[in-house]
């Protein structure tokens, strides 16, 4: 059937900011779909508030809204634009639950307008838990035994019959939030209360648990006429209990034969049927019995997913762009398949590889959360390696996480041997981040596999693989380093250890290894990804590295350029790093460049096949990058794009004289160097606040003692502010000192004066080495101290004189000359008593850049690119900087609610997941947009608590008596509210916690509090503005916790009484401006 | 144990045998499958031939009884990436490596199997040797050169059953069946060229008494029998030799409803007149896209053939075109317009592969009725 001629205009909705469990693979999907959709000549609209995506790169859809999710906006872009169709699948489950509060409001049935891939009924269907299991029945298909309660009590009486353990999940909720395991009825009762509070319509599953059944998941497509495929499978290491998300995954099943398979295959066309996805993809999770092979079915996403995009990358089939085909009508065999060329889409991928995917935790963020992993998902990324087994690709796997292990052991970190037995089993049995390296050390210990399988429920053959590695280990330490024959280096290489593991093992350097392995002629080659195990001639290069004999690397004779990309999403580096190196792409691509890919990263975009000339789905190691650099022989490679990752790599990498293009590693290293860096700003008179540095606890203290508490503390060399805190007292420090780090003189403590209530600015340059641009200056809104990826910002900057604007510019201009800055540039400044301080120089992209783009229209990364490639500002055609006379604010988000006993207050370490941007005219609704995108609601009327510590007292007074004369009723904690009250602001005293009943909880329980600011220094969780908070959290009320947040937010509370917010697509901004 | 592989074209490949000495020789072809090795062994088309897999990882799920598509294993030897020694698998009653020692095959891992595959693909399915025995490349590739390889070879002789067998309670029974036969069963004959056991499970389950005949039955003993219906299974080898078996087809088209099965399918279409040719490297897989063009909905097959009717040799006036292959276009399927006769290349009973095309096998039911 050919594409549909009756629909031309289609609005699609995208998944939002970066949270836990929807990250940037909905930014990689949606992408494909819209690109695929315009290929096909529809005109696509868009709504996505996450500026640090590619789909909201003007050029990408037709129309972009950089606008809040929320389903009003979405009816305002409907009203605006009057779209044919609308397209839900692919903004994960906030574009799927928005579609479905818009379809409420009737708007679609007014205008006519269809939902394509799925409608309300089917996503309804499979969404609902009493409906999908009723479906279930249906096709004879099982599911766990389990009821759908409304109440508290009905979930004790369901979990009486079914019998604990039980597993409490909420419904239409992302990535299981609220979910978890009860093991009694004190248990159920927590989760059912989170969950029901959680679920969009107050509903949770009490559900027979499956713990140790082993979990598989099925991409399936389906087109409109009935013809349905399965394009990959995948089994989860950990068996069910823990969320997918938070699982060791692989690709394909490993332990299933051909007919448990097949009822699988055969279970989820039927399911596909039964829900009646009319066309698209779908994911179908199912445990299986190890015992007997009992199938059940968990459940299916009527979508594009997580899971998905994993496929996509592991097997080398672009779902999501497919899935965007068949929703316009055509049929799978219509569609050719891109990397064979001759075939359709009508096939099965097979592949002759194994995959890996593993997730990354940041539990170091969040000391005060437990670690330990249940149904709901907690890792904030993941890699994918593949290998032609799975001992090899796991290996990779393991060294693409950046956490400092090279591998499966053999090395100095995430060391269990001085765990004694007992401890070490706990480790084993209740799921955690580091089991892995438990598992490790239980094999090292010599623990049957039997004991391990009992304890982890992780299937023996994949204990088995791990331990062949193990005993591969213990083979190569007896052997040493000089019985490395090139037989058993060739099959330890085909294990996947690292150089840095087989150096560790054999007390000798990485470079020693691979100087034998160089004598010994033992070097990887690069086989293809294809869709079909080599059936068909692939003509997509997209590689990874093995051990094997025949290589099938390609290098051309083109000029090449060669990026890293960042690795593993974490927190402090994540999608705004991979939106820079896919515009390196991109503006290689325009100057006609041969561009190539390295990362590990299955989420991205820049490891779609598409992006770039060539992939490499590598570990960003100094290993495997080198042994790519050695195939390829790039002219220049990129360093400055990817975070930190390719930026570690930049010093190793030049050693060996491989071509670093843009900013030279020296420069880095003199913005990076203490020493070096104060002599540089000496040099050019700029100031920074007091500092010093320090290699024991007697020298700290006594330069905190010199340049004067509060002080800022923090290891040297760490991204995202690590372990970085606010010190205001000798006995803090001390405190500090001994506890919160480890120091030495390999790692000494950097100390710097804390500038209170300074206002930060951060601003992002572009540089060719002779014309330095301003791209952006962002104000803060919170006070320094408060890390930047934490901060919101308003560009331009709101409440700076014009003469400390062209202070700023002057001196951002001086750094970028004396720095030789060649591409982009990154300061943060501080600003207090008129004082301009110089906190940080970062001669590299920032994580704003692709917010300052999308504020601006001026694609920076891009333009960089191309300065780095020799070209000059002036004859890109940016010659001045690009005045904008509407405000851009960039809020980020938190994933507190995903960690129970953690503190929402911000400080400066950095626990931001994603960022949204709210764009307008008007400051104040541009920060509301920045609000509602966050998921914080304004409240228009009602009461608002203030709670503040002293000094924010007089602060907050006249944010007090603006809200009072917009009607609000306030209300206080009892020294607030005196001070508050003799000040001319009437303010009713409510008790603290501590204080008696009826306290504040019982009031925000009873929802008769709108919105909370709380001020506070302590961070202990005793107390009691940590509870205040942490209620807010749960109970989904806005709270604000900066006395500058809550002036932004009085003022966006007076400006939404009389102004209501509009939509406006980026490209109206940017009508006739520059920006190519 | 180092073991050698040799092609014809001069082409060596290095592994190790993990099933002990041994030296073989056969058409070297690949299978595309994830799953499924067993039935692949056990399935009697591979006879005459040594198969890779384009899977890396095999043994993991062990092997079983219920999995046997034959009473024994084919294939000359198997070639791997990298075994799998301790299974792990409900089902698994041993490993693979002991099954494939019961039949004397030679396993061989290590191998750079997806080099192989290209090569294949490249160079098309030719003759080679396996040898531990024998580790000087010079004589392999002699070996390999001067082997029989598939061409104008009988090698259903080899792999048909001696005598009559049946099946009962999911396993073959020896002797006749449709004096037994319960009340309102399909009487079917199969001829078997080396069929697979889910044939018959899959007809036993559609209330058919099956019985099986050796392919050297002629048309007058089957019709004596006087069966509702005639499956002609799948086989190994080139069917262009096959004269014997063509003619007691063509004596038994028109006169009982006729179901063939790859081979079955090859030897239909030369009883219809038309021509067999080879294929470069053949199609083995459960992946393969094959659109059913008398519904246009698409059936994801699973297949195991080197050889190919020729579509343009069929006389398009008496045969119709009922299935085609999405990736190369190839046929398929086919039905005699006049004669109830019709018969599909690929694997309709799967094991291994989808479960797509069991609708055939109603047909065959319909046709019957």
């Amino acid at each position: 059937m050919p594409k549909r001629t009756d629909i031309k205009k289609i609005l699609i909705i995208g998944s939002g900011p970066i949270i836990i469990s929807q990250a940037c693979e909905f930014d990689y999907s949606g992408t494909q779909a819209v690109k695929a959709l315009k290929e096909e000549g529809y005109e696509v609209i868009l709504i996505n508030s996450n500026p640090a995506t590619i789909m909201t790169d003007p050029e990408i859809a037709d129309r972009t809204y950089i606008e809040p999710i929320t389903p009003e906006m979405v009816c305002k872009i409907i009203e605006k634009e009057r779209p044919d169709a609308l397209l839900p699948t692919l903004g994960g489950q906030t574009g799927l639950n928005t579609a479905i509060k818009v379809a409420e409001t009737g708007i679609l049935d007014k205008y006519g307008i269809e939902l394509l891939g799925a409608n309300i009924d089917v996503i309804k269907k499979a969404e609902g838990r009493d409906s999908f299991r009723e479906a279930m029945y249906k096709i004879g298909l099982k599911v766990p035994e389990s009821a759908i309660v409304h109440t508290i009590q009905a979930a004790r009486d369901a979990a009486e019959k079914i019998g604990f353990p039980v597993i409490v999940r909420p419904s239409f909720t992302l990535g299981g939030t609220g979910g978890g395991v009860a093991y009694n009825s004190q248990e159920l009762e927590s989760l059912c209360k989170s969950g029901l509070d959680l679920s969009l319509n107050n509903e949770v599953m009490i559900e027979r648990s499956l713990l140790g059944w082993k979990e598989y998941e099925l991409e399936v497509m389906r087109d409109r006429n009935d013809n349905v495929v399965i394009i990959c499978s995948m089994e989860n290491m950990d068996a069910m209990g823990v969320h997918t998300g938070d699982s060791i995954t692989v690709a394909p099943a490993q332990t299933l034969s051909d007919i448990e398979y097949q009822l699988m295959r055969n279970a989820s066309m039927a399911i596909m049927r039964e829900i009646g996805v009319e066309t698209g993809g779908s994911n179908v999770q199912f445990a299986v019995n190890p015992d007997n092979g009992e199938l059940m079915v968990i459940e299916m996403n009527p979508r594009v997913s997580r899971s998905s995009a994993l496929a996509s990358k592991a097997t080398g089939f672009p779902i999501a762009k497919i899935a965007a085909k068949l929703a316009v009508g055509y049929t799978l065999d219509e569609i050719p398949n891109d990397i064979t060329k001759e075939t359709y889409a009508a096939f099965e991928p097979t592949i002759d590889y194994c995959v890996v995917k593993i997730p990354r935790w940041t539990f170091e963020k969040f000391p005060e959360a437990e670690d330990i992993l249940t149904t709901a998902m907690k890792s904030v990324g993941e890699t994918m390696a593949i290998g032609r087994t799975f001992k090899e690709a796991f290996q990779k796997g393991l060294r693409s996480l950046e956490i400092g292990c090279a591998g499966f052991g053999a090395g100095p970190k995430f060391n269990f041997s001085s765990m004694d037995q007992r401890d070490l089993e706990l480790k084993l049995k209740i799921p955690n981040s580091q089991r892995v390296f438990a598992i490790y050390e239980g094999l090292i210990r010599g623990m049957a596999i039997e004991r391990l399988y009992q304890l982890t429920a992780i299937d023996p053959w994949f204990l088995v693989n791990l331990r062949q590695i193990v005993d591969t280990e213990k083979e190569i330490r007896k052997i040493g380093f000089s019985g490395l024959d090139r037989d058993f280096l060739r099959k330890i290489k085909q294990y996947g250890f690292s150089d840095q593991q087989i150096a560790y093992l054999t007390g000798t350097s990485q470079e020693d290894i691979w100087e034998l392995r160089e004598k010994m002629g033992q070097k990887p080659v690069y086989k293809l990804v294809d869709t079909c195990a080599a059936e068909f001639e692939a003509f997509t290069p997209y590689y990874y590295s093995t051990y094997e004999v025949e290589d099938e690397s390609r290098p051309t004779t083109r000029r090449k350029i060669m990026i890293l990309g960042g690795g593993p999403n974490r927190i402090g580096q994540g999608i705004e790093f991979d939106y820079c190196c896919v515009h390196a792409s991109f503006a290689l691509k325009e100057m006609g460049i041969e561009s190539i890919m390295v990362n590990s990263n299955p989420e991205t975009v820049s490891t779609d096949y598409d992006t770039s000339d060539k992939l490499y789905f590598e570990p960003l190691t100094r290993e495997d990058v080198l042994h790519i650099i050695e195939k390829e022989k790039p002219d220049g490679v990129i360093v400055q794009f990817g975070g930190q990752t390719p930026l570690n790599l930049a010093v190793p990498l030049a050693k060996m004289n491989v071509p670093i293009i843009g900013t030279s590693p020296d420069s880095i290293d003199r913005a990076e160097d203490r020493e070096r860096f104060q002599k540089f700003l000496q040099k050019l008179n700029l100031i920074q606040p007091a500092n010093g540095t320090a290699r024991t606890t007697e020298h700290a203290l006594r330069i905190a003692q010199e340049i004067g508490y509060p002080v800022v503390v923090r290891p040297s060399y760490v991204l995202g502010g690590r372990a970085m805190r606010i010190v205001y007292n000798e006995k803090n420090l001390k405190e500090y000192m001994t506890t919160a780090i480890d120091v030495s003189s390999e790692h000494p403590i950097l100390i710097d004066k804390f500038l209170k209530e300074a206002i930060e600015i951060d601003v992002d340059a572009i540089s060719d080495g002779e014309n330095t641009i301003i791209g952006g200056i962002m104000q803060h809104i919170e006070e320094a101290g408060i890390h930047s990826g934490d901060s919101a910002c308003v560009l331009p900057p709101n409440s700076l004189s014009p003469g400390l604007i062209e202070q700023i510019k002057e001196a951002t201009r001086a750094m970028a000359k004396e720095l030789k800055v060649i591409g982009l540039m990154n300061i943060q400044y501080a600003v207090k008593d008129k004082i301009l301080y110089v906190l940080e120089v970062n001669p590299r992209a920032s994580r704003t850049i692709p917010f300052v783009s999308k504020a601006t229209g001026v694609p920076l990364a891009k333009l960089a690119t191309k300065v780095m490639m020799g070209k000059k500002l002036p004859e890109l055609g940016l010659t001045r900087e690009v005045e904008i006379s509407h405000y851009a604010v960039k809020e980020a988000v938190f994933p507190f609610d995903r960690f129970d006993n953690v503190d929402t207050l911000l400080g400066p370490e950095m626990k931001s997941t994603g960022e949204v941007m709210g764009m307008d005219e008007s400051l104040g609704l541009a920060f509301a947009k920045s609000q509602f995108a966050a998921g914080q609601p304004i409240p228009l009327q009602g009461t608002v608590l203030f709670s503040m510590r002293g000094d924010d007292k007089a602060v907050i007074l006249p944010v007090a008596r603006k809200l009072r004369d917009l009607g609000f009723h306030i209300i206080g904690t009892r020294g607030t509210a005196a001070f508050l009250s003799s000040n001319g602001v009437p303010c009713d005293r409510i008790n603290k916690i501590s204080e008696g009943r009826p306290h504040i909880l019982d009031k925000i329980q009873d929802h008769k509090i709108q919105w909370i600011v709380n001020t506070s220094r302590g961070t202990r969780t005793t107390e009691d503005s940590y509870t205040i908070r942490r209620a807010a959290l749960n109970y989904h009320l806005p709270y604000t916790t900066t006395t500058a947040g809550a002036e932004f937010m009085a003022m966006a509370i007076d400006t939404l009484k009389q102004q209501t917010m509009e939509v406006k697509a980026v490209q109206e901004y940017f009508t006739g401006k520059t920006g190519k | 144990m180092k073991a050698l592989i040799a092609l014809e074209d001069g082409t060596i490949f290095e592994g190790e045998s993990f099933t002990g000495p041994g030296e073989t020789t056969g058409e070297i072809v690949f299978n595309t499958g994830m799953t499924g090795y067993q039935e692949v062994l056990t399935d009697p088309s591979y006879k005459g031939q040594i198969v890779t897999m384009t899977y890396p990882l095999i043994g993991n799920y062990g092997v079983n009884q219920q999995d046997m598509e034959s009473y024994a294993i084919h294939v000359e030897a198997f070639l791997i990436k990298e075994y799998h020694a301790l299974p792990s698998n409900f089902r698994s009653t041993g490993n693979l490596a002991d099954l494939l020692k019961k039949y004397n095959v030679l396993g061989i891992q290590g191998i750079d199997t997806r080099a192989l595959t290209r090569h294949i693909r490249l160079g098309g399915a030719m003759k080679a040797v396996v040898s531990t025995e024998d580790l000087d490349p010079r004589s392999l590739i002699a070996k390999a050169k001067n082997s029989p390889g598939l061409e104008s070879r009988d090698l259903v002789r080899e792999v048909t059953c001696s005598t009559p067998y049946g099946w009962k309670d999911d396993r073959p029974a020896p002797g006749t069946h449709f004096s037994t036969a319960g009340p309102g069963a399909f009487k079917v004959i199969a001829l078997d060229y080396g069929l697979k056991y889910n044939q018959l499970r899959l007809l036993a389950a559609r209330n058919c008494a099956v019985q099986v005949v050796p392919s050297t039955a002629s048309a007058e003993d089957i019709l004596a029998m006087n069966p509702d219906g005639i499956f002609l299974s799948n086989g190994p080898g080139d069917p262009a030799t096959l004269h014997g078996v063509v003619e007691t087809v063509r004596n038994l088209l028109g006169k009982k409803p006729i179901f063939g099965i790859c081979l079955g399918h090859q030897l239909l279409g030369l009883a219809f007149g038309g021509t067999t040719y080879k294929l470069k490297f053949g199609h083995r897989g459960i992946n393969q896209p094959v659109k059913d063009l008398l519904t246009g909905k698409i059936e994801i097959t699973s297949q195991n053939h080197g050889y190919c009717v020729d579509l343009q040799s069929l006389n398009k006036d008496e045969v119709e075109l009922t299935h085609i292959n999405l990736n190369d276009s190839s046929l398929e399927g086919m039905r005699h317009k006049k004669f109830p006769a019709f018969s599909v290349q690929y694997h309709p009973e799967n094991a291994p592969g989808p479960h797509d095309s069991l609708y055939l096998f109603d047909r065959f039911i319909e046709a019957m009725k």
